[in-house]
């Protein structure tokens, strides 16, 4: 019994910890994944992998919103994802609790990567399969967030992660300027996912999630508030490249 | 007699144009028998909030400590300075978490948001909030105190005058309660600096 409750993750006589290797491994096999922070506001968008075609697609969740002014999304393994999604909510209803207000994206960010170290160095356990981007907006205003599996993150302006993000970051590279709308953000995100996307790009095969700093009066919202793009929304935008 | 009156305290905090004050008592007694006459119970925790602990001595310095730790491990963790209104749920979050055991004090909070708008607010001792635009009481004078403010505040009181309104305010309340007064302390917020004056009232 006790034999087998070390950690998983030991050190390899090189320094790497090939755990932490292998599950970024699966990140790179997980679907692309795009965020973009844009001068007022920030998307992230992700492909839609199904293996069938009779899969019910709009059961699939890969993005969600975490609080109000914190949305989320991944690249790896699913199950895994699910697992940071409750905790993350918990995270930032706890913060509620005790401040009644969101968490500031950073703090949140902070709290999950360092579950995720946990899980580099408990016993019995294996590090997540997934990257994590988060997207959101506090005081010091729009956020991009990079979490990986050993529990490191980093802010970005704009990034990719999973199955061809080397190409997709050499794009936003060439796309990205500071002065970027958030509007003009949605298509480059969207651009950056077509040019890896397998197949015929839908709006049944991508998700796109913003937040902008400047609250929407339409939607009836006070505070800045994540919301994930309805098919029509993205078909519009899809419409508009083609 | 109930333990909120052992130590015995006056505690008040007003709101002014640009400007809020705190003014508390100095007074430290058991029950009718005066020990201390330079008694802390008002507290900076920033540079521009401020919490004044009327109730039982111990537990004004208890929660004085505590309340210290969660704003420096607030302000290392976030890197910025707590808001008022974000201390204010903190410090209600703190007393509702011992509802059943509670700290026999009432806090009173007052300072400067980051946009130099006044924010004061006053609890009992489970946390619940009673939110103010004009004044809030606390401490055995509080009776006391709320005639006083309701007579004398008045809306849009630069420093000065907001100043002498609160110090008349509290010294008229100290001398019609046995349990509290020798002395006062009277901090004006302003976006300038705190401005922070001992009072002497009827030292007896």
């Amino acid at each position: 019994m006790d034999r087998y409750s070390f950690s998983l993750t030991t050190f390899a006589p090189n320094g790497k910890l090939l755990q932490i290797e292998h599950a970024l491994a699966a990140v790179g096999n997980g679907s692309t994944t795009v965020g973009i922070k844009a001068a007022n506001g920030v998307v992230i968008a992700t492909e839609k992998k199904t293996g069938s075609s009779l899969i019910e697609v709009s059961s699939l969740q890969h993005m969600v919103k975490v609080c109000d002014t914190i949305g989320m999304v991944y690249s790896g393994m699913g199950p895994d994802f699910r697992v940071l999604v409750t905790s993350a909510r918990k995270m930032a209803q706890k913060y509620r609790l005790i401040y009644m207000e969101d968490p500031p994206v950073r703090i949140l960010v902070k709290e999950l990567a360092g579950l995720m170290q946990e899980f580099t160095q408990s016993g019995g356990v294996r590090p997540f399969g997934v990257s994590l981007l988060l997207a959101g907006v506090d005081d010091r205003g729009p956020n991009l967030y990079q979490v990986d599996p050993s529990g490191s993150y980093f802010p970005w302006k704009a990034t990719s992660i999973g199955k061809n993000m080397v190409n997709a970051k050499t794009f936003l590279e060439k796309r990205y300027n500071g002065d970027m709308e958030l509007e003009d953000a949605v298509h480059t995100a969207i651009l950056t996912l077509k040019e890896g996307f397998e197949g015929q790009m839908t709006e049944q095969s991508i998700d796109v999630g913003i937040i902008s700093t400047i609250p929407s009066a339409q939607a009836g919202e006070s505070t800045p508030a994540f919301s994930c793009l309805s098919p029509a929304e993205i078909k519009d935008y899809l419409s508009n490249i083609a | 007699m109930s333990i909120m009156q052992y130590n015995g305290s006056a505690m008040v905090a007003m709101v002014g144009k640009n400007c809020v004050a705190i003014a508390a008592d100095k007074r430290l007694g058991q029950r009718a028998l005066t020990v201390d006459t330079d008694f802390q119970k008002v507290f900076p925790i920033t540079d521009r909030t401020y919490v004044g602990l009327p109730g039982l001595a111990t537990d004004v310095k208890t929660l004085h400590d505590r309340f210290r730790m969660r704003v420096n491990l607030y302000k290392h963790r976030e890197e910025r300075t707590i808001e008022p209104k974000t201390f204010a749920h903190l410090v209600s979050h703190m007393l509702y978490e011992r509802r059943f055991g509670s700290y026999f004090v009432e806090p009173v909070v007052a300072g400067l948001d980051k946009n130099d708008e006044p924010f004061i607010c006053g609890m009992d001792v489970i946390g619940c909030i009673d939110w103010a635009k004009d004044f809030v009481v606390g401490g055995t004078a509080s009776d006391n105190l709320f005639g006083m403010c309701e007579s004398l505040w008045e809306p849009d009181l630069g420093p000065e005058d907001l100043f002498e309104t609160i110090s008349q305010a509290l010294l008229s309340a100290v001398d019609r309660d046995a349990l509290s007064g020798w002395g006062a302390v009277v901090h004006i917020i302003t976006p300038e600096g705190v401005i922070t004056r001992d009072i002497k009232g009827r030292m007896d």
